[in-house]
């Protein structure tokens, strides 16, 4: 009996001493924005395997989910007689919800996953003590350029994955249902409000790529340097991530839509 | 040197489609585009119930788009609705005599003021004011008259 609550209190206090890490990781990690202005370089390269790399599971995404939007919404709302609106479905629930949260998941699982392993492999194979050794701060050189990178990166993703899927529902629900073209488009326009759609579906991404890219980059600077602790720290990426894009898409949905 | 250029060639890319992809969201889907060819000028008109009337909902005339309300008071001295909207501009020609009623799109769809024909050679131009209006229909008053018409009519078949 003691036995259980002596290791109850150890993971606790285990997590909180490890959200403290993670905290002063972050503050560190932000200190080191100037290493930016100095060297656009490295977040460039970052850009390009943190961003560039996910466009395509991105685009493809993208495309399904709106046509399976297109096509599911099509069966609904023609019970009701009221295919027209497949636009404003299909764009209402991609712009507030399905554009951030997925592409967010996905973005987890291709680039986020990628970073905990790049990163905890680094501190396994010691090169990030080298670097310190050699006086270059890991934090400034590794680290930040890839928080920039994913922090930036998630806005333009979730953008592609919305456009791309009101085209994909666009294809499916006026090409192959036969829902009027003009209907689609401008019962989306109509009840598509800029800031409270747009504008908050861009701020949740923010927020997405802010929290993905903390959580890999700290899991990878964090891991326990051997392969398991890799492997380890990989798998509570994505777990981690999952849990909070979701927890917080509640918290932001309840804050934005709440009165309307 | 062209390793990294392609990877710069292919970064500005994702770059230019992700905010072309935003751009997209902004004035193709969103309405965005229709505040700004906003031009136009204002009229009021009043109503003894605007149900349920909103800023923006539609102002048409046969069904097409001729404006939007813009703003909704209530005047505590007559008890009405004052609607204020917003005719656009290449619509300077409708005669100051149409009349405004509160329709309802489709059985539970939006509510939008409808314009009615007129024939004054007068037209409506910036704050003048329509006279004839015919309020919204509220379901419950609707339902509830035509309940107690109905028992009223029973009960003088009783008699």
């Amino acid at each position: 009996m003691m036995d259980f609550f002596q290791h109850l209190g150890k993971e606790t206090r285990g997590g909180f001493t490890k959200l403290g890490r993670g905290t002063f990781f972050l503050f560190y990690t932000l200190k080191g924005l100037f290493s930016i202005v100095v060297r656009p370089r490295l977040l460039l390269n970052q850009m390009y395997s943190v961003g560039v790399l996910s466009c395509l599971i991105i685009a493809i995404s993208g495309l399904f989910v709106g046509m399976v939007l297109g096509l599911q919404g099509y069966y609904i709302l023609s019970d009701f007689g009221a295919e027209e609106t497949l636009g404003l479905m299909v764009a209402a629930s991609l712009v507030r919800e399905l554009g951030p949260v997925v592409s967010a998941l996905l973005f987890a699982g291709r680039a986020g996953s990628a970073l905990t392993a790049e990163i905890g492999l680094m501190k396994a194979t010691e090169q990030l003590s080298g670097m310190e050794m050699m006086a270059v701060d890991p934090i400034k050189r590794i680290i930040t350029p890839r928080f920039v990178a994913g922090f930036l990166s998630m806005p333009l993703l979730v953008g592609l994955f919305s456009a791309i899927g009101v085209l994909g529902g666009q294809m499916v629900g006026s090409g192959m249902l036969g829902v009027d073209e003009g209907a689609y488009w401008s019962q989306m326009q109509a009840n598509i409000d800029f800031y409270d759609d747009i504008v908050n579906g861009f701020i949740k991404s923010l927020v997405f790529g802010f929290i993905v890219s903390w959580i890999a980059l700290f899991e990878g600077y964090d891991t326990v340097p051997t392969s398991e602790g890799v492997s380890r720290a990989t798998t509570r990426t994505v777990v981690n991530s999952a849990f909070s894009i979701l927890g917080l898409d509640f918290i932001l949905t309840a804050l934005m839509f709440g009165d309307d | 040197m062209s390793q990294s250029n392609t990877q710069d060639t292919l970064v500005g890319l994702f770059v230019a489609a992700g905010i072309a992809g935003l751009f997209f969201l902004a004035l193709q889907v969103s309405n965005l585009s229709s505040f700004t060819e906003q031009a136009g000028f204002t009229v009021t008109a009043r109503f003894e119930n605007s149900g349920g009337l909103k800023v923006k909902s539609l102002v048409s005339a046969a069904g097409v788009k001729v404006g939007q309300v813009s703003k909704i008071t209530f005047d505590p001295k007559t008890f009405d609705s004052v609607v204020e909207m917003r005719i656009f501009s290449q619509y300077d020609n409708i005669p100051s005599d149409v009349s405004a009623s509160i329709y309802t799109a489709g059985l539970l769809g939006e509510q939008y003021i409808g314009l009615g024909k007129g024939s004054s050679d007068e037209y409506l131009k910036q704050n003048s004011e329509i006279e004839f209006t015919n309020s919204a229909i509220i379901l419950e008053k609707a339902i509830s008259q035509f309940l107690f018409k109905s028992a009223e009519e029973k009960a003088e078949e009783k008699k």
